[in-house]
């Protein structure tokens, strides 16, 4: 057991959990508690023990089927299904359709079709054991699972999901209900009631058939190289520029919460800098409980003046997830910023101010700004000297010593001239100018990245390739 | 049994805490009760984290409840000190006594004197320690405080004790109950993290939340509770500003029984959602979605 433990918190340090010392003791208490036949039981202990971040819990949950979820017997735990108990749901399942198949009909005769059917009765009662055998058996089937080929799951899990059709499964599934009504008829909510129902169960039934691959290539491969090929990055440290629609996602999921964090913590920040002048009204109200005597000082607080911010950013196609999430960060704690002013460029340049305002949903107005905003100008290929002559001509005056520019992109302007004089101009009427770009350090000035031209003229120029360290400049702007 | 700091302890496995809550009327899933239960074994304080609204501060109090002990809240904000959250010598009385006896007594005795228990206010934190009756104690909401005053809450949190320079060291005659929540505005120390066990309620599952409405609204029918819930299921997994919690679900249950209702259609269920969802975007957002036909 305790090189089991030791093995899994290994793996959950690489994974970039920070597991101290002490909770590693904590959990291996927390396991002598609690009947290690359960497996629930145990992964809470160890949960409640180890991970003190919600975010990290998914990273954990993956990391802890792997390492538990095979080596029931060998560490008297009781594995998660009994295979006998499957095939006896299977088999009362197959009784109960009882058409042409006898009770002695094992799985593997089963024929695709029938297969389907007792997947789509299994969906609509929600049975669950006949979910998982389903989730089994399919996998046997159409997986193709060869012992040490080179493949990742997610491979095996397109192929047995291909072969399934969960899609048409969900229409089938919608009109069966239908059927079902008394007057053949549903309201639009009843409707879409059932559906979320039904896309809950199929998820399920897709989460059962990824861990049915997964513990079948545990047992092929090993923990370890298992444990190694499932390691993903913390959201917080997904690349912008390369996340897939996934990652993209839990993206925005991560980045409300942190908008939330953001704003609380720059406000305390504000409140409570520096001590002020005497509040002399203050001190003489309270020095009357002390008989008179000004025993307790009251100062009044200093109100640092807001930055007011311009945001200038490219939009072009391989930064653009980077443009939008810094755009939805900065709206989010535009009350710490006592103006906010953004503009989009690709190779012509267009102001998105209006856009966010009034307009309490950012994603709606971040959707407008990409699809309503005059960015191209000759071929829609990012042309920063020209972005930059255009905002200085229509802009450059409302550019004021109180303001901060935000100018964000990779610099890749395709050879055009760069007009770094723009960058160098703006810096002598604004309170700060700088540049975020979202590729790796390694990356600038090479092929046609310029970053390093304008950069010259900037207060900084910061690499923000993930949420982490975004969140890390917005706190020190602000 | 009994544990390291020799007090029994308060609770036989996992299923027992399970249903204890439950008599008690809070519905705990398997995690839930999991924890209370090693909280106990292991004699240390829960974290407690997850959206407003989901039952954090409900369980300190349900577990309360359940082992017939006394709740002592703190309740954190900005600006906590010391002196709301330990302890505080009384100087008024301090001063009274002073003066009361300016002639008689010498300066050593007079000095004892006022700083003896007789002088201490005690607040939430050091009551908790001292309390001879089971006591749970709720650290609420401290994420509020700022990074520097979660200090103050170390000590109290790992050792069971308070330290007063005047008086020395008070130690707890018992360890009870600790409960700390957050609802996630700033990241907590590590310092913090390190001496809880983490616990981070979600919104309830179907089932759970159904059970919830059943167990908390009376005279509701189990087909409108089984509604309910799927309706705001499907609420939740709308992108919204700030989705309904389950004391607005209960909320939404209680105005529908009110009203007589025995089966939510479209029109109604437009018509209350404002229990349900507290901004108009959010609120405009949902009807649509419930209304329009899902193709």
């Amino acid at each position: 057991m305790l090189d089991l433990m030791s093995g899994f918190i290994q793996e959950l340090r690489t994974a970039g959990l920070p597991v101290s010392l002490t909770e590693n003791l904590d959990a291996m208490e927390a396991v002598q508690h609690i009947p290690l036949e359960d497996r629930e039981a145990l992964k809470y202990a160890l949960g409640a023990t180890l991970v003190k971040n919600n975010s990290h819990w998914r990273v954990f949950e993956t990391v802890f089927e792997v390492y538990f979820s095979l080596r029931g017997p060998q560490y008297k735990l009781k594995p998660d299904a009994d295979p006998d108990e499957l095939m006896q749901a299977l088999q009362e399942a197959m009784e109960r359709q009882g058409e042409g198949k006898g009770a002695g009909g094992a799985m593997d005769q089963l024929t695709p079709e029938e297969l389907m059917q007792l997947l789509m009765r299994a969906l609509m009662e929600g049975d669950e054991a006949l979910m998982r055998a389903l989730a089994r058996q399919s996998v046997t089937r159409f997986a193709g699972m060869e012992p040490g080929r080179p493949v990742g799951g997610t491979y095996y899990l397109y192929r047995t999901l291909r072969n399934l059709d969960l899609e048409g499964m969900l229409e089938k599934l919608m009109e069966n209900t239908r059927q079902m009504m008394p007057d053949g008829q549903m309201t639009p909510l009843e409707e879409r009631l059932e559906r979320d129902e039904y896309d809950n169960r199929i998820e399920q039934f897709k989460r059962e058939v990824e861990a049915e691959i997964r513990r079948r290539l545990v047992a092929d491969r090993g923990v370890e190289a298992m444990a190694k090929t499932l390691r993903k990055p913390l959201p917080e440290d997904v690349d912008f520029m390369h996340a897939s629609r996934d990652e993209m996602a839990s993206l925005r999921k991560a980045l409300q919460p942190l908008t939330r964090k953001l704003a609380a913590r720059l406000a305390r920040k504000r409140r409570h800098g520096r001590k002020g002048p005497l509040d002399f009204r203050n001190t003489v109200r309270h020095s009357l409980s002390y008989g008179g005597v000004p025993a307790e000082p009251k100062f009044k607080f200093p109100r640092p003046s807001k930055p007011e911010l311009m945001v200038v950013a490219d939009i072009s196609g391989s930064v653009a997830a980077f443009a939008r999430f810094t755009l939805m960060l900065v709206y989010a704690i535009q009350n710490q910023f006592s103006k906010v002013r953004s503009f989009v460029f690709i190779d012509g340049i267009d102001e998105v101010t209006e856009y966010f305002k009034g307009c309490e949903d950012i994603t709606e107005a971040i959707h407008r700004v990409n699809t309503e905003a005059d960015v191209v100008w000759v071929d829609g290929h990012s042309d920063y000297g020209h972005a930059f002559e255009v905002f200085w001509e229509k802009w450059g005056k409302e550019v004021g010593p109180k303001t901060t520019v935000l100018l964000l992109g990779d610099a890749r302007n395709n050879y055009h001239a760069s007009q770094a004089w723009v960058v160098k101009e703006i810096r002598k009427r604004a309170r700060h100018v700088f540049w975020l770009n979202p590729e790796p350090r390694s990356y600038w000035n090479t092929g046609d990245s310029i970053v390093g031209d304008y950069g010259a003229h900037c207060d900084g120029v910061y690499e923000c390739r993930n949420l982490r360290q975004l969140e890390g400049f917005v706190e020190k702007l602000a | 049994m009994s544990s390291v700091t020799g007090q029994p302890y308060r609770f036989e496995n996992v299923p027992a805490v399970r249903q204890g809550l439950r008599d008690v009327n809070y519905l705990a899933d398997d995690g839930i009760s999991g924890v209370v239960y090693l909280a106990d074994r292991l004699a240390k304080p829960i974290l407690v984290e997850g959206p407003a609204g989901t039952g954090k501060t409900q369980l300190a109090k349900s577990v309360a409840d359940m082992i017939g002990a006394r709740l002592i809240r703190l309740q954190c904000y900005e600006g906590l000190d010391e002196s709301k959250a330990l302890y505080e010598w009384n100087y008024k009385k301090q001063l009274l006594r002073i003066q009361a006896d300016r002639n008689s007594e010498g300066w050593t005795e007079l000095h004892d004197d006022i700083f003896s228990e007789e002088f201490l206010l005690t607040r939430p934190l050091l009551e908790a320690i001292r309390a001879a009756d089971p006591v749970v104690l709720l650290i609420d909401e401290v994420d509020r405080v700022e990074i520097e005053t979660e200090a103050l809450l170390l000590e109290v949190l790992s050792e069971y004790q308070v330290s007063i320079p005047e008086l020395g060291t008070v130690t707890a005659n018992q360890v009870p109950l600790v409960f700390l929540t957050s609802n996630n505005t700033r990241e907590l120390s590590e310092a913090l993290k390190r001496r809880c066990l983490f616990l981070h309620i979600d919104y309830p599952t179907l089932d759970r939340e159904k059970e919830i409405v059943l167990a908390k609204v009376p005279g509701i029918t189990e087909s409108l509770a089984d509604q309910i819930a799927r309706i705001v299921r499907s609420i939740r997994q709308l992108e919204l500003k700030k989705a309904p919690s389950v004391s607005e679900t209960l909320d939404w249950a209680r105005t529908l029984v009110l009203l007589g209702i025995q089966h939510i259609d479209a029109a109604q269920a437009k018509e209350t959602l404002h229990i349900l969802l507290k901004y108009q975007t959010d609120i405009a957002k949902a009807a649509k979605e419930l209304a329009v036909d899902a193709k």
